[in-house]
């Protein structure tokens, strides 16, 4: 069985991934490095069974794929699901067609409408780029004063992406949100991510602690991951009065923090998953 | 075990057993996070810096 492994940097995530397919002697796993990479459109030929995609970049991620599906190989994640997950306007337009729980979000696409979202909204909000991940530019706005400074700035200094205005209704999360790993149709684990600042990303700091997968995680998680097209994916969770609630979904999700914490042996897992879908079984 | 010279600050890395192309490691001396770009001879870069759409 030929499987691509479609990546850039080779991190302890992807590590962890190709230890565990090099245990199945059936598999020849394939690099690809989406920075040696070229596609000749309409003449390419690939032999591979399935790819699997960890690449950094979205905007790689999300052509490759969408490449390799039209030559018929088949891809985890599908380039439905890196579609949707890559931008969080569309995630939440998927969530809240498929009635999952999610934070009240709006869409605006000037200042001036934006500025009358908000304020509908009440503060604080959450300005969020639509592309974009690790927690980067997100922006808490507590008042008038700041929804008017920042929205000027990202219209005049951001390319036209910042000017697609994302705004989220703050959740507060006293100190933690939840990190759930969806693989196939089970929620395989979760994680506590703890930190005194509202931003609670592993990768800003966020301190993770192993969270038991409830009745209700795994059936919101699966739920989200649904929505989105299903596959391998990570669920953040806002804890609320109103009962869980979907902040987001990333489609590379990385786990090297969760492997331990949790005592799930994710990568495993994802492998197995992914074998499946070479051999037409999920 | 291989080493090979950090590129920021000159130190000499160890390339442990196991490493593979393209693999982030630090340097022990400066911190700075390196790419091993060949094992053999073993070499390395500094890692690229973070672009807009990195992430999940």
């Amino acid at each position: 069985m030929k499987v691509g492994f479609l990546h850039s940097l080779i991190r302890k995530d992807e590590k962890f991934l190709i230890d565990e397919f090099n245990k199945h002697k059936e598999v020849e796993l394939i690099m690809i490095d989406d920075r040696d990479l070229t596609f000749n459109l309409g003449r390419d030929h690939f032999g591979f069974d399935v790819v699997i995609e960890r690449s950094i970049n979205h905007s790689r991620a999300l052509h490759s794929i969408n490449l390799y599906e039209n030559n018929g190989v088949k891809c985890v994640n599908s380039s439905k699901v890196a579609t949707i997950c890559g931008d969080k306007l569309l995630t939440s337009a998927a969530l809240a067609k498929n009635k999952v729980p999610q934070p009240e979000v709006r869409i605006a696409f000037t200042e001036e409408s934006a500025i009358k979202a908000i304020e509908e909204m009440g503060y604080p909000v959450v300005l969020k780029p639509a592309v974009g991940s690790w927690g980067r530019l997100l922006a808490k706005i507590n008042d008038r004063d700041a929804a008017e400074a920042l929205l000027e700035h990202k219209a005049v200094l951001g390319s036209y992406h910042h000017s697609i205005f994302y705004i989220q209704k703050y959740v507060e999360k006293n100190g933690r949100d939840i990190r759930s790993f969806v693989v196939g149709n089970r929620c395989i684990a979760a994680i506590y991510r703890e930190s005194p600042h509202w931003i609670t990303n592993t990768a800003r700091g966020g301190k993770a602690v192993n969270c038991p997968v409830t009745d209700e995680i795994n059936e919101i998680s699966v739920r989200a991951a649904n929505a989105v097209g299903g596959g391998v994916v990570a669920i953040d969770l806002f804890e609320t009065n109103q009962g869980l609630m979907v902040n987001e979904v990333n489609y590379t999700m990385e786990f090297k923090n969760s492997v331990h914490t949790t005592g799930v042996d994710i990568p495993k897992l994802i492998v197995d998953y992914v074998l499946k879908v070479a051999n037409g079984e999920s | 075990m291989k080493t090979a010279e950090c590129p920021v600050c000159g130190a000499s890395v160890e390339i442990p057993e196991g490493t593979m192309e393209n693999e982030l490691i630090t340097c022990p001396e400066c911190g700075a996070e390196l790419e091993v770009i060949s094992l053999d001879p073993p070499q390395l870069e500094e890692a690229p810096q973070e672009e807009e759409d990195w992430g999940e």
